[in-house]
């Protein structure tokens, strides 16, 4: 067995070192000096549902870009890297991106819980981070946040808009279920903190973990509770069954509300049927059929869907529209003020009226998101597919 | 201390003065003080492990709650209460330490599966009090603004000074580590591991010791946990699931359980190869961990430690007079 | 409100929803019943992954950890088989396959193995949960995968309480599960044999038993039961590459509490750990119903190792 062992381990070691010479190795130089740009994405792990599609939009759209001729003949250079969805790997990647590839602007990470691991590592350095989470903390307090922008919208902005629809509808009743994750947790703080400022009372707040098997208990607790409305604030598996689960107790009375995290046609379909009459609040990226023409984001949304569908036949999901408004500011920026880090923050803190994917986005020194409630519109889902709800 | 050990440790000393050097001049490599910081981090946690396991013969799946303990009782005393780091730190290995006894009693009575049950049982409890106490924790959304460490009014910013921070600390847990291993209750702790039963009828209190050498690696777990908290600056429950004491236990048993040298060399190579090198398999990289641990786990059941000829060659002659055991 | 059932249409909003949350309302007697039911559902999972864990351990004295990925394989497989062939075809293709990938963990990582330790068995069968997670990405990605219920969508209400009929499924298949196995154990030769190994390998051995051969029936055996787990609830629960972990810890908890190596005891206690962790959620805290559940675990260890249902004098003569 040892002499076994000893001939496994000289290739073994040979392979490390094979690992470590290539790692070592400088990487190619070209004539042209191109512009990079630091991107960091949850593709694997947990939150991949939300870092898959950012991936790819920002590939494809460099891509486009550097088709067109780069930026003022500059290549762009995407260097992207997958965090696995874990803080302490998101940690070495950014650190990496600055330090090794020394990018002058990063975009992502997905996660607000991986973008908080990793705003010190910006600040310290002061390269600009344009994070695709949602959570309001990464750009508040905004004195402490000077080199962190977001462009995903924050979560007050889905809960003040599912309230105001919700309030017209006369309901003032509700009960809320998280997951308890960060983005149900990060929901689930702003759904009780909004709701005392517009009149809404919260009848029940039930929790479950993101790999529960049935949400049965959860519902039947808010059904003695005489709610008039149900908020699910969940991603991935738990929000289908959620629906499921509402539809088999015979709940279909009570308005079921979901987060805009049931933001792909992909759910309506696993729900099979469930998801009729659900309500959620959509980015408009998510439903350009049913932009008015006359709506100032309808030309953009619609050339990122041809694109995109076209080319990974699946359906949109807003997280990709993230990665776009992140790739396109950095690429604006680039194209304004040169690989500068301090001019392109500078820049990025004075952008007005920006037209993306999530919405319009007018940044500015007291505000790094740049977004507001009307990011968002109500739809619901009507013969499998949505329908804007008035 | 062995003259073997004496050796491999100098050697370990010079690599690790030469590295900050090494990484200064190769920019390709720069950020790899980064994940050095981490390597330190975790091979404070893999050292107690091996303690446990290599020597003491017992198997925990739950470090990553003491890691978390340690971390969590720094970060919400820093935050909440306005203590000093430091003071915090010491906090959370009281903390670690009362909680590990209270748990190591009663747990290292069972044996084998059900020890490991026991732990992991224990693991995922913990880490569902860091997701609901939200007014305490911050639950899932994170622990943020953690403050850094300070050092004679010096603050310790950047990978550099941590990096010193951190390795001067695993440089001293090991040298103690070595000598407890060679002392009276490093010999009590391979009598358990060898048998219980005999050890017992020679007198020896195995209960007693089980439980100290479990502590003992529960409170660098938690030194661990304040390291990192105060390094990385936020904490959320994700970092101390399940997964991260598997990873623990991977580390260990892929170095060499036998052999501290095998925690440090598991340790290393784990962290650059699930934070670095993997990468550029990119989906692939899961398979291939997957596969690496295999391959190791079966092709070198003694773990990498044994396939290093010189290393474990002198690492036998130290052991030599205690009877050591080599390979199958 | 168009979209809305047209029960109240011309009911002015605000009236309609007073009208709606007393009808919603229910009793607590009625809340009580569907905790049991929700319970009743959720337990016959883990009972069902419990069984999986027993074989391997009453011919082998070790615990798979990988015995969740043949859930979550069985899972997915069923879902693509249920596309192109019939429920009963599909349910068939579905086990065989994942039969044959159970034996072939055991020819390649388990029997190779040579004087081990159960640590080292626990780092095998985890390093091979790994494995099989990734592979299980590349095939079905990262999404969910849903499955129609076997007999209708439609639950059963019964004392005001809703009831899926897939549990009914469920419960029914793990059901005649533990009976074929326990007559298999107790009455066929192979079943003795199994048995045997695990009592003492040598001795099995040298009355000429194969224990080899028995190893790989077991993990044949387990695979096979896990698959057919899986197939069964991703009808209720959906199914994605990565939950084998936390179905395994769950069924290990069942196979635990209920005294590791015992069928009727797993399944007991799958139920058991389902129903408690159901009134949690429903009366206490849906947060914490996962830490009462293995708090429920740890203190069974503490107090009486050997589970609810083992045997106390068996388990003190077990290796591990």
């Amino acid at each position: 067995m040892r002499r076994f062992g000893k001939g496994w381990g000289g290739s073994v070691t040979l392979t490390f070192c094979l690992i470590l010479v290539w790692s070592l190795a400088p990487k190619a130089v070209t004539a042209k000096e191109p512009y990079k740009v630091g991107a960091v994405f949850a593709v694997t792990g947990g939150a991949s549902i939300l870092g898959e599609p950012e991936k790819r939009t920002a590939e494809m759209l460099a891509e486009e870009i550097n088709k067109k001729g780069g930026i003022d003949g500059h290549k762009l250079e995407l260097v992207l890297y997958d965090d696995e969805s874990d803080e302490t790997k998101c940690r070495t990647r950014v650190t990496r991106l600055i330090k090794t590839d020394k990018v002058p602007v990063i975009i992502g990470p997905s996660t607000s819980g991986n973008t908080m691991a990793v705003i010190a590592v910006c600040d310290e350095s002061k390269v600009p981070l344009i994070s695709c989470a949602s959570s309001i903390k990464i750009v508040t307090p905004v004195s402490e946040r000077k080199w962190i922008f977001k462009v995903a919208p924050s979560d007050s902005h889905s809960v003040e808009r599912i309230y105001e629809f919700l309030l017209k509808k006369g309901i003032k009743k509700v009960a809320i279920m998280t997951v308890s994750d960060g983005y149900g947790s990060s929901g689930r703080e702003e759904l009780l903190r909004v709701a005392p400022n517009v009149g809404i009372e919260v009848v029940a707040d039930e929790r479950y973990g993101p790999k529960d098997t049935d949400l049965t208990a959860q519902l039947t607790r808010i059904r003695g509770t005489g709610a008039q409305a149900v908020i699910n604030w969940s991603v991935g598996p738990t929000q289908i069954l959620a629906v499921k689960n509402w539809k088999e107790l015979g709940m279909t009375a009570m308005t079921f509300v979901q987060s805009h995290g049931f933001a792909s046609k992909k759910n309506i379909e696993l729900a099979g049927g469930a998801a009729e009459g659900v309500f959620c609040p959509l980015g408009r990226v998510n439903i350009p059929d049913l932009l008015p023409a006359t709506d100032p984001q309808k030309k953009v949304i619609m050339a990122y869907n041809e694109a995109y569908q076209g080319r990974f036949k699946e359906p949109l999901s807003a997280f990709g529209g993230h990665a776009w408004d992140a790739l396109q500011l950095a690429v604006e920026a680039l194209a304004a003020v040169g690989p500068d880090p301090a001019k392109i923050r500078d820049y990025l803190e004075n952008r007005k009226n920006f037209v993306g994917q999530g919405g319009v986005f007018n940044f500015s020194p007291a505000d790094h998101c740049g977004l507001t409630k009307d990011s968002f519109e109500m739809v619901v889902v009507k013969n499998g597919t949505w329908a804007l709800a008035q | 201390m062995s003259r073997g050990n004496l050796i491999t440790l100098s050697a370990v000393v010079l690599l690790l003065i030469l590295f900050p050097v090494l990484v200064a001049n190769v920019e390709a490599i720069s950020h790899y003080l980064d994940v050095m910081v981490f390597v330190g981090i975790f091979s404070l946690i893999t050292m107690g492990l091996s303690l446990l396991m290599g020597y003491a013969g017992q198997i925990s799946l739950g470090h990553a709650a003491f890691f978390g303990l340690g971390a969590y009782t720094s970060g919400i005393l820093c935050v909440k209460v306005a203590v000093s780091p430091w003071l915090a730190m010491v906090g959370g290995t009281l903390v670690t330490a009362v909680v590990a006894y209270g748990v190591g009693v009663p747990s290292l009575k069972l044996k084998g599966h059900y020890l490991a049950m026991a732990t992991l049982g224990f693991g995922v409890i913990v880490n569902i009090v860091f997701n609901e106490e939200v007014e305490l924790t911050g639950g899932p959304s994170g622990l943020s603004n953690i403050p850094g460490l300070k050092l004679f009014g010096l603050p310790l910013r950047g990978e550099l000074l941590f990096y010193i921070l951190v390795w001067s600390m695993v440089l001293l847990v090991l040298i103690f580590c070595l000598n407890v291993i060679h002392s009276r209750v490093g010999r009590a702790l391979r009598s358990i591991h060898d048998s219980e039963v005999a050890a017992d009828a020679m007198g020896v209190e195995t209960a007693r010791y089980k439980v100290m050498i479990f502590v003992l690696s529960a409170v660098l777990a938690s030194l661990a946990g304040s390291l990192y908290a105060h390094y990385v600056g936020f904490l959320s429950p994700s970092s101390f699931n399940l997964l991260f004491s598997i990873r623990l236990v991977m580390m260990v048993v892929v170095g060499g359980m036998h052999s501290l040298w095998g925690a440090l060399l598991g340790t290393w190579l784990l962290t650059f190869l699930g934070n670095e090198w993997l990468h550029v398999f990119k989906d692939f990289d899961i398979l291939v961990y997957g596969a690496i641990l295999l391959f190791v786990v079966m092709a070198l059941p003694e773990g990498l430690v044994s396939v290093v000829p010189r290393l474990s060659h002198m690492w036998r002659r130290g052991r030599e007079s205690e009877g050591g055991t080599g390979g199958t | 409100m168009k979209e809305g059932k047209p029960l109240w249409k011309g009911v002015p909003e605000r009236l309609s929803h007073e009208l709606k949350s007393v009808m919603e309302k229910l009793s607590l007697g009625g809340q009580l019943v569907q905790y049991l039911f929700t319970g009743v559902t959720v337990g016959s999972i883990y009972g069902m992954v419990a069984l999986g864990f027993n074989i391997i351990y009453n011919v082998t004295e070790m615990i798979n950890f990988a015995q969740g990925e043949f859930v979550m394989l069985g899972g997915l497989i069923m879902v693509l088989c249920a596309k192109v062939l019939p429920l009963p075809m599909a349910f068939c293709v579905t086990v065989a396959a994942v039969t044959a990938i159970g034996a072939i963990m055991e020819r390649s990582t388990i029997n190779p193995l040579k004087n081990t330790t159960v640590l080292t068995l626990i780092i095998v069968t985890i390093a091979v949960s790994i494995l099989l997670k990734g592979i299980a990405m590349f095939i079905w990605g990262k999404d969910p995968y849903m499955m129609q219920p076997f007999s209708g969508t439609e639950p059963l209400h019964l004392f005001g309480a809703a009831i899926q009929t897939q549990a009914f499924w469920v419960l029914g298949i793990s059901g005649i599960v533990v009976l074929l196995l326990t007559l298999f154990f107790r009455k066929a030769r192979y079943g003795k044999a199994m048995l045997a190994c695990a009592d003492n390998a040598e001795a099995a051995r040298l009355v000429g038993i194969k224990v080899n051969l028995m190893v790989l029936l077991s993990f044949a055996l387990s695979a096979a039961i896990g698959a057919a787990a899986g197939a069964v609830i991703t009808p209720i629960s959906l199914m994605e590459y990565d939950r084998g972990a936390l179905l395994g810890l769950k069924g290990f908890g069942a196979a635990v509490l209920g005294g590791l190596g015992s069928f009727s005891g797993a399944v007991v206690a799958g139920l058991l750990l389902g129903v408690v962790e159901s009134l949690c959620a429903g009366f206490v805290s849906s947060g914490y119903k996962d830490a009462v559940a293995l708090l429920l675990l740890l203190l069974v260890l503490f107090v009486r190792p050997s589970g609810l249902f083992g045997n106390v004098e068996a388990s003190k003569i077990k290796k591990f």
